[in-house]
């Protein structure tokens, strides 16, 4: 399965899509990364005057690459991605120790702990473009199957 | 093993998912994990894990999905047990 492939079946879009690329991906761990621009929808509000990038924000981008995208990865060959792939995040357990600005470029890696019984759980770590740890904790999500 | 000493095993293991205390302090083995134990359905996932680990037995798809009591937990540990 082709990285772009995996990022046509993400299931978000702007202004909600946190992956601009994927670098690798196995079945035990995948690397991508995000640019948040400049004119993302929140920096308006968060904070006023001092746009810094949110939390939620971060743990949204760890989550994105480093649960749904190694999710549609271990869900390759089953009948589940003929529809967009569809991840609830059940957990989540993040610490944030540096601040995120406008135009920063940031790098998810996530580890699968499991995979088991629909559940996705990976320890994920955020990193910025000098390398420094922005966040890291652990995360996990359920695969929703049709019915 | 004696089923009391089984049930202490789950006890220990259950308990850092259970939202109902009151429920695990009267737990039985008639207790309904979600219903009861109030159990998240997610957090039954690591239940099933943890269990695997102490026991050391391999729980399969459809014996995860008849696990939903005390009892039942118990039965599958047993013949899983017993398969070895």
């Amino acid at each position: 399965m082709s990285h772009q492939e995996i990022l046509d079946l993400l299931p978000y879009a702007p202004p909600f899509l946190f992956v601009d690329e994927i670098l690798a991906i196995t079945e035990e761990e995948v690397k991508g990364t995000y640019t948040y621009r400049e004119d993302e929808f929140f920096y308006a509000g968060h904070f006023k005057n001092h746009p810094v990038t949110p939390g939620v924000i971060l743990t949204e981008t760890m989550a994105q690459i480093g649960l749904v995208c190694l999710g549609i990865y271990l869900m390759k060959d089953h009948d589940l991605l003929k529809e967009p792939a569809f991840l609830a995040m059940c957990s989540s357990d993040v610490e944030f120790l540096l601040p995120v600005f406008p135009g920063e470029k940031v790098t998810v890696i996530s580890r699968k702990k499991y995979f088991r019984f629909h559940k996705l759980k990976c320890e994920v770590e955020m990193r910025n473009s000098r390398d420094e740890l922005v966040c890291s904790g652990s995360l996990s999500g359920i695969i929703k199957t049709n019915p | 093993m004696t089923n009391e000493e089984m049930m202490d095993k789950l006890r220990t293991i259950v308990k850092p998912y259970v939202k109902n205390e009151e429920g695990f302090a009267r737990m039985t083995e008639e207790s309904d994990l979600l219903k009861d134990l109030r159990i998240n359905s997610a957090n039954l996932v690591d239940v099933i894990l943890d269990i695997e680990n102490e026991f050391n037995i391999i729980i399969d798809n459809e014996s995860m999905e008849k696990m939903l009591t005390v009892r039942s937990a118990m039965d599958i540990i047993n013949t899983k047990l017993s398969e070895q």
